[in-house]
């Protein structure tokens, strides 16, 4: 990975009280790059998300953005790191109060001066850019999934961000939404000459599109690589992810007692 | 048995730090709401949006138990001052139960109901869906744009809501007294002018909707906004909002009371 890094992870670990989430991950993602965090859920994925957009404090380690320590910003620091990342959430996280074009104009009357005229103009530029300039007057609740999805997407690039983080950008799409929102994705972080991060565990979607893999089970990196590498690997654990296979390192079974005892012990001890 | 006794004091003691925990984070979130609320403030237009659906979608349900509890109090009012010959007091009587008592608590009761509930459902729906993170990773602070305007909203109408309560409550008072019974209008009319002071009850009506305005606000805004990002989080904090709301208007009721009127 030789450009120059936007965000570095370095030895960072979480832990919700005793729990641990995370455990001495080391994650770099250069500019311009677009980069996925895969892996099964509650394996700490989104916490890593949260980590880089200073949502949550890691208990130990470094998380850099842009070369600001995130942790140690304070709240007008960070707000003002925010304003350069765009986030899309896992169901787009739309305002349902607002119109489709409220919703991408949001950001820019939040942050930006700017004249009704000129918010108009950009918003529809970035509808455009989805596709959806169209639909700029309707509502949240009268689009389909993959059209919340794009929409959520424009208003994240609203201010044309240098880094754009995506929470399960792929989940409960159809294959054509999931296609179109995939290629935008990577159309839109090129043309932005920005960074991404993907947090998804649609493997196959994600690997047409990505630049570099990192892959997480239990709260550490146990691969990383090109998309290339990931399909290529044969590491037990890659090797099931990748291909979804019933049983390996991941178990298809919750560890519970021998299943023979369980079937055949008496009814009033059944539980 | 000292081991359940031990048990029982341990749940006990920990149900009342885990309240008074509870208090405490209430408490520095109503300080942030207001540190916040310089928004809500200088773009008076969000804190207007709110009003109309906090305020002026509150109206039918306040007018017309205003009037119903107004008639109420007609008929009962006649039928007890009659028997001591008093019947031309029924002004006062309407009037004054409106101004100090009624009108502040039952409108801010109806209003925890209809209003509270629903700035809880509206704000723990916008966190269950992720909307208020999303807000936060535009740099937005959801406690200035989404939780100060509601909470200003709420202080606002509540006294203005209580008002009209009490005007509509005595608007009944006169139908049933006046048009349905037959006191003498002039007597009704007089009576309620010069017994009713404007310092003693009416300004100590508004001071009470004003502090019930600012609890059940307060409590709305904050249970929505720390409510569990489910369903059952959202309907569970809706309940609270309302059963927690019209206890402290009652107690706080009492304790304004207890200072407004003792002696008076």
């Amino acid at each position: 990975m030789p450009s120059e890094p936007l965000i570095q992870l370095k030895d960072v670990s979480f832990s919700y009280g005793p729990r641990p989430i995370l455990q001495g991950i080391n994650m770099t993602i250069p500019r311009g790059k677009v980069v996925a965090i895969m892996g099964i859920s509650g394996g700490g994925k989104t916490t890593t998300l949260r980590l880089i957009g200073g949502q949550l404090r890691p208990t130990r380690g470094e998380v850099r953005v842009a070369g600001h320590s995130v942790p140690d910003l304070d709240a007008p620091g960070l707000y003002a790191l925010r304003r350069r990342m765009g986030m899309l959430f896992q169901f787009g996280a739309l305002f349902t109060d607002m119109s489709v074009f409220d919703n991408v104009a949001f950001p820019l009357r939040e942050h930006a001066d700017l004249s009704e005229t000129l918010v108009r103009d950009l918003v529809t530029m970035k509808l455009n850019a989805v596709g959806l300039r169209g639909a700029h007057a309707m509502m949240p609740s009268e689009l389909s999934g993959g059209m919340a999805r794009r929409v959520a997407l424009a208003r994240a690039i609203a201010l044309d961000p240098m880094l754009v983080m995506y929470d399960e950008p792929f989940a409960g799409l159809d294959p054509i939404a999931l296609s179109v929102v995939g290629r935008l994705i990577r159309t839109l972080n090129d043309a932005l000459g920005a960074s991404s991060i993907i947090v998804t565990h649609d493997v196959h979607e994600s690997l047409k599109i990505v630049d570099y893999v990192y892959i997480v089970a239990e709260g550490r990196i146990v691969a990383e690589g090109t998309a290339e590498d990931i399909r290529g690997s044969a590491a037990p654990y890659v090797h099931q992810f990748v291909w979804g296979e019933r049983d390996g390192p991941v178990p298809f079974q919750y560890p519970s007692a021998p299943y023979r005892e369980q079937i055949l012990r008496e009814p009033s001890r059944a539980h | 048995m000292l081991t359940k006794l031990a048990a029982g004091l341990r749940l006990l003691g920990r149900s009342v730090t885990d309240r008074l925990w509870r208090l405490g984070f209430a408490s520095r979130f109503l300080l942030a709401t207001l540190l916040y609320s310089g928004m809500a403030l200088r773009r008076f237009g969000l804190t207007i949006r709110e009003i109309y659906f906090t305020g002026v979608l509150s109206l039918i349900i306040i007018l017309v138990s205003g009037l119903f509890v107004g008639m109420v109090l007609g008929l009962q009012g006649y039928d007890t001052l009659q028997r001591f010959g008093s019947a031309s007091a029924l002004g006062t009587l309407v009037a004054l139960s409106l101004v100090r008592e009624l009108g502040p608590v039952v409108a801010a009761l109806l209003f925890a109901s209809r209003a509270g509930s629903a700035i809880t459902a509206e704000i723990g729906l916008m966190k269950a869906t992720e909307q208020l993170s999303a807000m936060e990773m535009m740099a937005v602070n959801p406690i200035a744009r989404v939780v100060a305007p509601r909470f200003w909203a709420g202080v606002v109408s509540m006294p203005l809501l209580a008002a009209l309560f009490s005007a509509m409550g005595i608007f009944g008072g006169y139908l049933v007294g006046v048009q349905l019974i037959g006191v003498d209008d002039g007597i009704f009319w007089s009576q309620m002018r010069s017994s009713v002071d404007f310092g003693d009850d009416i300004v100590n009506g508004v001071i009470k909707s004003a502090v019930f305005g600012v609890i059940v606000s307060w409590i709305a805004v904050f249970e929505g906004y720390d409510c569990e990002p489910t369903a059952e989080g959202v309907s569970g904090a809706t309940t609270r909002t309302v059963v927690t709301s019209s206890l402290a208007i009652l107690a706080a009721d009492f304790m304004l009371t207890a200072f407004m009127f003792r002696g008076a």
